[in-house]
């Protein structure tokens, strides 16, 4: 008998809920009551797609200017005004939507919700923040696409969706460079409306209490978005190793985008158990093999994206250099093991307790779960859902599992870029399969 | 000008106790989510490893997890993981932590985890290969292969410090690394992971008896024996200003790191927590002294941020430790403009005292921050842990809204007059990446 300790009954969570209202201006508001530290969370999520080409530069320029100044405060005094709350607002924008995430001590909430109500309704953009933050956005634009995993990541978007907005995310540094003030007061006054966006309020207040709060903030800010027309997300064509050269870099950095189901799908739950074994947890095929077994790598991650248009499976990993084949290789029997040979009871059963364990981790905090819900929420799913999430994992057999990673671990049906020292890693690389540079 | 507001606390129910092997445990139960943390730290990091064996500390980290007496190479990963929990390591400059969050019921599980590496990790020579090479591809990716990794904190105690103990790259240089041997790590075992050069802290959805129960159960049989004594590691405040370079192919723009030497953060502690206010008060948000006038208003530099310890955390390093500023910038000559606004800042808040309502501000928001952080029972359990080992009292962490608050705004003035340009070490980051 082993010497390592049992487990004992599990002791339940607290079920949790929340309260869903739809304010006079078309705003859902989503509050949950839960206390812990004296704080609240918001996540205000609104729909920001678009497939116009001005749109990346316009919109992430937005994100970095929307809080240097509103009503009669300036940039300074607006800043001054939130930290004096105990509190926080920050703007991030991304290809499916415009994040407004704050935080503020729980007796500040009101407070906090008024400037925020500020900020979405007058906000100045003045001439000198605008052009001040156009050029540090550029220079921040320039210092993230020196780091190869961003040129990696940026370069499989590329080639699974060519043209499409998922593919453009990342602003270009010229586009940011031309957007006017003009520009983003109209792209505020026409994106940045409440009808169809998102509210999610928790902490250690009354659900009631955050609500009405809500309604006697953002009464004045109205109106309804007009609905983007985006095309559908293409499948990733597959096709050869796409590899781009970085001359002398001592690691190669693998990318691999392939299909997946959404979260909504019946086979969604055989899926993410499927991708853990894969390469979803440290103790993971890949990991074991390539990190703990070869020592190729720090650590391979594989992971399931879940978009508006669409959910992705995707592999990242950077290795030494001189194993960079070898590296791949490894990658490519792992895929194509699980994707042809039965998992085992014991990996389900490992697997599906890891994925229990850290959902209940991941809305243990009011960070956490007001992220958590705003995620959800965008698709059309809820509370409940999450908590009744761990049956659908219980019910889900070792065949359905197999089944999954079958159709979605297959190494035939990915599409794979790699950065690195092209001159030293495309000769060995080519002996693996067809390679293109 | 608004009255002051009372700053709420976090509160915890405390329990101590201390084994006979001299293990030192905190207890302290939450029973609002069936969650635990336990995390084990012991009393060696980055400072103390030996001449030659740069990176020596983080190496063994890494060893930590391949096996222990009953645990074959892969178990303590697969046990946490299959449990519903999650685990990790890391390695400081005065310590190193290895903690664990699980399901409450597998806190025993987690504390046997945690003992049997205590008693005797697996040390053999095929895993020490094995994380050699897992470290280097770690020092690869953050540092080799990244515009800017490793800035400023592999680099920058080169410069501000003399000792090879303070001013060695923690991380290690491959040549040191690859001739780090197994006798180096059990020796480094037997020098300090003595359960008596250890706290561990449990939190979270227990019962206090039975913890204790389990943790005398798992953790009393480690024999008693005596860990190397942690020798000073002081040095003098510098007396003129020191200047170096680095350079980094990588890099699109320059970058710029100064240190200052700041009293010891153990023993002056209110001393440190009004370094802390300064920093805040320099560059926490849009409204602090030097993103208005180096980011906002003169347009010298893309982002500017000050703090206290290489990783950024005031609480987590004894003496010495250092305050940092580091900014990156567009305009390779602008170095002495920045440096002069950097100085002269500082001395508006030295000589001309803090805005009305100005530390107030930052102090709340400080709080809250704190508090925010304290959410999460991993994190809860690890600043208990490390509030104990570096602090000496984990009732230090639920005093310190009422510690801040005392602070005045003439001693974050004062703090600011020590600031001086002879008391700094300026690395300035040369970028050699193309645009």
């Amino acid at each position: 008998m082993s010497v390592v300790p049992a487990l004992t009954a599990p002791r339940t969570a607290k079920a949790l809920r929340s309260t869903e209202s739809v304010l006079d201006n078309g705003l859902r508001v989503i509050a949950l009551r839960k206390p812990g530290v004296p704080i609240v969370e918001m996540r205000l999520r609104l729909p920001f797609q678009s497939s116009k080409a001005t749109h990346p530069a316009r919109a992430t320029l937005l994100g970095e200017t929307m809080q240097t100044g509103a009503g009669s405060l300036d940039r300074a005094d607006l800043a001054a005004a939130i930290q004096g709350l105990g509190g926080d607002l920050s703007v991030g924008v991304d290809a499916d939507r415009l994040l407004v995430a704050g935080n503020v001590l729980a007796t500040n909430l009101r407070r906090l919700l008024d400037l925020a109500a500020t900020v979405l309704t007058e906000p100045t953009y003045d001439q000198d923040e605008v052009s001040t933050e156009r050029d540090r956005l550029v220079e921040k634009l320039v210092m993230a696409r020196a780091r190869p995993a961003v040129v990696a990541s940026e370069a499989l978007g590329r080639r699974m969706w060519g043209e499409h907005p998922y593919a453009l995310d990342l602003a270009q540094p010229d586009d940011v460079a031309r957007v006017t003030p003009a520009q983003l007061q109209a792209m505020h006054r026409d994106l940045v409306r409440p009808d169809g966006a998102i509210l999610v309020l928790v902490g250690d207040v009354t659900p009631a209490r955050m609500v009405d709060l809500a309604q006697a903030a953002f009464a004045g800010w109205t109106g309804r978005a007009p609905r983007a027309r985006v095309p559908k997300l293409p499948p990733g064509p597959g096709g050869p190793l796409l590899v781009i050269d970085r001359a002398g870099t001592v690691q190669s950095s693998l990318r691999m985008g392939g299909g997946a189901v959404p979260r909504t799908d019946p086979m969604w739950p055989a899926l993410q158990l499927a991708n853990i074994i894969f390469g979803g947890y440290f103790s993971s095929r890949w990991t074991e093999n390539i990190r703990e077994d070869k020592g190729y790598t720090y650590g391979p991650h594989s992971r399931v994206e879940h978009r508006m248009l669409g959910s992705t499976l995707t592999l990242e990993v950077e290795v030494d250099r001189d194993v960079t084949a070898p590296a791949l290789l490894e990658t490519y029997y792992e895929l194509g093991r699980i994707a042809s040979l039965p998992v085992t009871a014991a990996e389900v059963e490992s697997v599906r307790d890891y994925a229990i364990g850290t959902l209940a981790l991941s809305t243990a905090t009011q960070s956490g779960l007001a992220s958590t819900l705003a995620g959800l929420a965008a698709f059309g799913l809820d509370l409940d859902w999450l908590q009744e999430h761990p049956k659908r994992l219980l019910a889900t057999t070792v065949e359905q599992v197999s089944a999954a990673a079958t159709q979605f671990l297959a190494p035939s049906g990915f599409t794979s870029v790699i950065v690195g020292d092209a001159e030293k890693i495309t000769g060995p690389l080519a002996a693996l399969g067809p390679v293109e540079s | 000008m608004p009255r002051p507001q009372k700053l709420p606390a976090p509160s915890f129910d405390i329990t101590h106790h201390t084994l006979d092997n001299g293990l030192r445990v905190v207890v302290a139960p939450d029973r609002s989510a069936p969650v635990v943390g336990v995390a084990v730290l012991y009393d060696v990091g980055m400072r103390s490893e030996p001449e030659g064996r740069t990176g020596f500390a983080h190496l063994f980290e890494h060893l930590m997890f391949q096996g222990s007496a009953n645990l074959g190479k892969l178990e303590h990963f697969r046990y946490v993981q299959s449990s519903g929990g999650t685990f990790n390591g890391s390695t400081h400059v005065d310590y190193t932590d290895y903690f664990e969050v699980l399901p409450s019921n597998a806190l025993e599980r987690g504390l046997f985890l945690e003992a049997d590496r205590m008693r005797s990790p697996r040390i053999t020579e095929e895993n020490l290969a094995n994380q050699l090479d897992v470290v280097k591809n770690e020092i690869r990716v953050n540092v080799m292969n990244r515009p800017y990794g490793g800035f400023p904190w592999i680099y920058l105690p080169s410069v501000l410090f003399d000792s090879f103990a303070n001013s060695h790259n923690g991380y290690g240089g491959f040549e040191d690394l690859e001739s780090a041997t197994t006798d180096d790590a059990k020796d480094f075992f037997a020098r300090y992971y003595a359960p008596g050069n250890a706290v561990l802290a449990v939190a979270g959805d227990l019962d206090v008896d039975e913890t204790i129960g389990f943790v005398e159960k798992h953790f009393a049989g480690i024999k008693k024996r005596r860990a190397a004594k942690r020798p000073s590691f002081a040095e003098p405040m510098l007396t003129a200003e020191r200047r170096a370079t680095h350079d980094d192919p990588a890099a699109p723009i320059p970058a710029v790191a100064i240190g200052y030497r700041v009293p010891d953060p153990v023993g002056a502690f209110d001393a440190l927590l009004a370094n802390v206010m300064l920093c805040e008060v320099l560059s926490d948000g849009d409204a602090s002294r030097l993103q208005r006038r180096l980011v906002q208003r003169d347009h010298l530099v893309t982002d500017i941020a000050a703090y206290i310890g290489e990783f950024g955390d005031p609480f987590d390093e004894r003496d010495p430790t250092s305050m940092t500023i580091t900014a990156h910038y567009p305009d390779a000559g602008a170095l002495d403009a920045i440096l002069r606004a950097i100085d002269e800042e500082i001395a508006r808040v030295a000589d001309d005292g803090l805005e009305p309502g100005e530390l107030d501000r930052v102090r709340v928001r400080f709080v809250s921050t704190v508090l925010r952080q304290l959410d999460a029972v991993m994190s809860r359990t690890l600043e208990l842990a490390k509030f104990r080992l570096v602090h000496g009292r984990p009732e230090l962490l639920a005093e310190l809204p009422a510690r801040l608050s005392e602070v005045t705004e003439a001693d974050v003035s004062a703090a600011a007059a020590e600031l001086r340009p002879d008391r700094r070490a300026v690395l300035e980051l040369i970028a050699g990446g193309s645009r």
